[in-house]
């Protein structure tokens, strides 16, 4: 279960970015996290309790801003909306197509006390 | 806590053997870098981050950091891919299911190689020494790491297993990453390239059940083509849904355990080098 490992990620960073103002404690954070990032929210939500403990995110706030996939077609230049990574072109069916939008992984900001 | 294995503390973390050596370092537990700070530190932008803060009544500030969560391990895989890159060594990250072969097609290649081509191969798996013991009976310099609860391997773990290989130029190395075929796709080790395993048991279905770990590899291997008389696999069926989730990727079809098919992916190796 990768989604560990991630949280993991995101308590390094607020750990980090709290030292770094002097504060003591994170009272709100907010992710983005694409719908193509490879991430369970049900999973990340299972383990944050037990991983945040005794770090400065343990009594915060969290919001998760999720980000829809989008990608543009290599053959027609179409943008268009994904569920899924392998889902082709609307407009002409190709599978060649560059990812825009939905692998995002990223802490947005922190409201530390 | 451990972020990779979960952990309360860090002796169930990942550790680094050669064959023939006693599990007694934890000290290479792999979040204890002085790396991070070093690595974070171009994305401090102090006007950036100042600009936006705007205090609120208890002392409340509110900070844009817009950081990537994977961003530490994406700057040491760039660290180990300039190293690669500098030593002009052609890195393969070896993903799969576990049993589709992986160990079997890496056997069998540096046997029927190795005279010709320097290998090194890093073996990753959650417990013991069976695959590095495995290469090490072919005289190949290999080094397992075991993850303990992790399910795959991050570029740091894999900066510390290089130090300890003292890989010479002009080779190749292999990395064989934890059976999973969830997890390792997300972290980039620094690979030259990433190659997906997929044996013919595993149901022609397979890259658009787990399609992350298609998407991101450069070459599909499909092992135990030997096996085909017996299965209901449709092998073009197979390669249609790989290539709809990844119209790049690069097939060999091959059997481990007749040799069949090989000598194709060994000429691809010999053109990489």
């Amino acid at each position: 279960m990768h989604e560990l490992s991630i949280v993991m990620g995101i308590v390094k960073i607020a750990e980090d970015e709290t030292a770094k103002v002097k504060e003591n404690a994170v009272a709100k954070i907010e992710l983005e996290i694409g719908q193509l990032a490879g991430v369970e929210l049900d999973a990340l939500n299972f383990v944050w309790e037990s991983a945040v403990k005794d770090s400065v995110l343990e009594h915060a706030l969290k919001t998760i801003i999720e980000i829809p996939g989008k990608a543009i077609c290599a053959d027609c230049d179409r943008e268009f909306y994904l569920n899924n990574i392998f889902d082709s072109c609307p407009n002409c069916n190709s599978n060649f197509k560059g990812i825009i939008q939905g692998k995002e992984l990223r802490v947005k900001s922190l409201e530390v006390i | 806590m451990c972020g990779t294995c979960g952990c309360g503390s860090d002796t169930n973390g990942p550790t680094i053997l050669k064959p023939g050596e006693h599990n007694h370092s934890h000290d290479v537990h792999h979040h204890n870098h002085d790396g991070h700070t070093h690595s974070h530190e171009h994305h401090t932008h102090e006007d950036h981050t100042h600009a936006h803060n705007h205090s609120h009544n208890h002392k409340h500030k509110v900070l844009e950091i817009e950081q990537d969560i994977l961003q530490n391990n994406q700057v040491l895989a760039a660290r180990n891919r300039g190293y690669f890159e500098a030593k002009n060594i052609f890195a393969l990250n070896l993903v799969s299911s576990p049993g589709s072969g992986k160990t079997s097609i890496l056997e069998r290649t540096l046997s029927d190689l190795k005279n010709e081509i320097p290998f090194y191969v890093i073996e990753g798996d959650q417990q013991t020494l069976n695959d590095a013991n495995r290469i090490d009976v072919l005289n190949i310099p290999v080094i397992q790491i075991n993850t303990g609860k992790g399910c795959h391997l991050e570029s740091d773990i894999v900066y510390e297993a290089v130090k300890k290989l003292e890989i010479k130029n002009n080779s190749i190395l292999m990395i064989e990453n934890v059976g999973n075929l969830v997890c390792p796709s997300m972290f980039d080790l620094g690979e030259s390239k990433r190659v997906v395993i997929i044996s013919t048991t595993e149901g022609d279905d397979k890259p658009i059940k787990y399609p992350d770990m298609f998407h991101t590899s450069d070459i599909c291997i499909i092992n135990k083509i030997d096996l085909l008389p017996y299965l209901n696999t449709d092998i073009e069926k197979l390669k249609g849904y790989a290539l709809q989730v990844n119209p790049k990727l690069q097939f060999f079809e091959v059997s481990a355990t007749t040799g069949e098919g090989m000598e194709a992916w060994y000429n691809w190796l010999k053109e990489n080098i």
